[in-house]
């Protein structure tokens, strides 16, 4: 699976992290060069300079050969623009961008662009905790307990 | 008329003092609450200081009974959150999108934002216009389409010289509106011959001005 992701923040560098270690090729695209030293190293997909809402710059990240394109800038409307850009001008079959502003999440969501928000996501999974459900998140959080775990296991080493 | 202004900024605040003095009436939203602050006490209580991409703010501004919503911020992805979220929440009439980027006007158009402005393109095509280009010279693009206008001068040794509308070879929606020829307006029609001299204003879709500049002149 070719992933691009545009943003290398905590959430790009540690997503890039999980699929290359997956064997999946990935492009990860930011503004700023110092964001890649949030990359594990030696990372082992690409880095990119440059704006993710650039045809040119996406052009250059492999956006036409894409089956996945995730937008995880800081930026809800970055994120939102690259979305579109990359499933109507592109038509990247999997496309999601992270809109912390729950109201614009759900209303671009009504408009085809699959939006995820931390706001709602981490408020939810809290919210489930506190209040005993079982179904929703014991499972999530073993998951993710397990990759800090290799994280903190690769810092030590 | 009403219009929404989003962004404060050089443009935004100009744009808006522009339409006020033309006896319009605006409301402006603007993020920066010095900024804000400011264009009120120039311009009256037309301020909203609150961020143009949220839907309750543009509620609150009437861009759903605005003739037309403007957004002007110096940053292409706000300006088309603006004017998509003008659309889906305030069902705004008509939406006119500021382009830094001038790539991103196709990308705007492909994503529903008809009308927009770059500063970039309009700078380069005044440029084009001072420029010894042939005498192939695009004079305007037409609001809200496509086309544009272009005006070709016929020198010596162009091709086309000599040669009939009809045969010129004009590609798919490309239309000879006219020819000026010793400062008359002659009929371009499809027996007429061009000659050396003659200034011949067309109508072109965008996308086809580099075959209509090979139509006239090879």
């Amino acid at each position: 699976m070719n992933v691009v992701i545009i943003g290398c923040g905590r959430v790009g560098a540690f997503l890039a992290g999980l699929l290359v270690d997956d064997g999946h090729p990935v492009t990860i695209v930011d503004l700023e060069r110092t964001a890649f030293a949030r990359l594990d190293r030696p990372f082992k997909g690409t880095t990119l300079l440059g704006n993710g809402t650039d045809l040119d710059v996406l052009r250059q990240a492999g956006i036409e050969k894409a089956n996945a394109f995730l937008a995880l800038t800081q930026g809800d409307n970055r994120n939102l623009m690259a979305a579109q850009v990359a499933k109507e001008v592109f038509r990247v079959p999997q496309v999601i961008a992270k809109v912390n502003d729950p109201i614009r999440a759900q209303t671009y969501r009504s408009h085809g662009i699959y939006t995820w928000s931390r706001t709602t996501i981490l408020g939810t999974l809290l919210h489930a905790v506190l209040t005993g459900n079982e179904d929703l998140g014991p499972r999530l959080i073993a998951e993710a307990m397990r990759h800090e775990n290799d994280l903190a296991g690769r810092m030590g080493s | 008329m009403y219009f929404v202004i989003a962004g404060g900024g050089e443009v935004g605040f100009h744009l808006a003092k522009a339409l006020l003095e033309s006896g319009h009436e605006i409301m402006l939203i603007e993020r920066d609450r010095r900024r804000a602050q400011y264009i009120q006490e120039q311009l009256g209580s037309v301020v909203i200081n609150a961020p143009a991409d949220e839907g309750r703010y543009q509620l609150e501004a009437g861009c759903g009974r605005a003739e037309a919503v403007i957004a002007v911020t110096g940053d292409d992805e706000d300006n088309l959150i603006i004017c998509q979220l003008a659309k889906f929440q305030c069902h705004a009439k008509r939406v006119i999108a500021r382009v830094n980027n001038p790539k991103n006007e196709i990308v705007f158009k492909t994503l529903g934002i008809d009308e927009t402005v770059s500063s970039t393109r309009l700078l380069m095509s005044v440029i084009e216009q001072e420029l010894p280009t042939g005498g192939f010279l695009p004079l305007m693009p037409l609001t809200g389409a496509h086309l544009e206008l272009i005006e070709a001068e016929i020198a010596a040794g162009t091709p086309s010289a000599g040669k009939s509308i009809g045969t010129l070879g004009l590609p798919a929606g490309a239309l000879i509106g006219g020819i000026v020829r010793h400062g008359v307006i002659l009929h371009a029609d499809a027996d007429v011959a061009l000659e050396v001299g003659d200034r011949v204003i067309v109508f072109s879709p965008t996308a086809a001005e580099a075959e209509v500049r090979k139509a006239l002149f090879g």
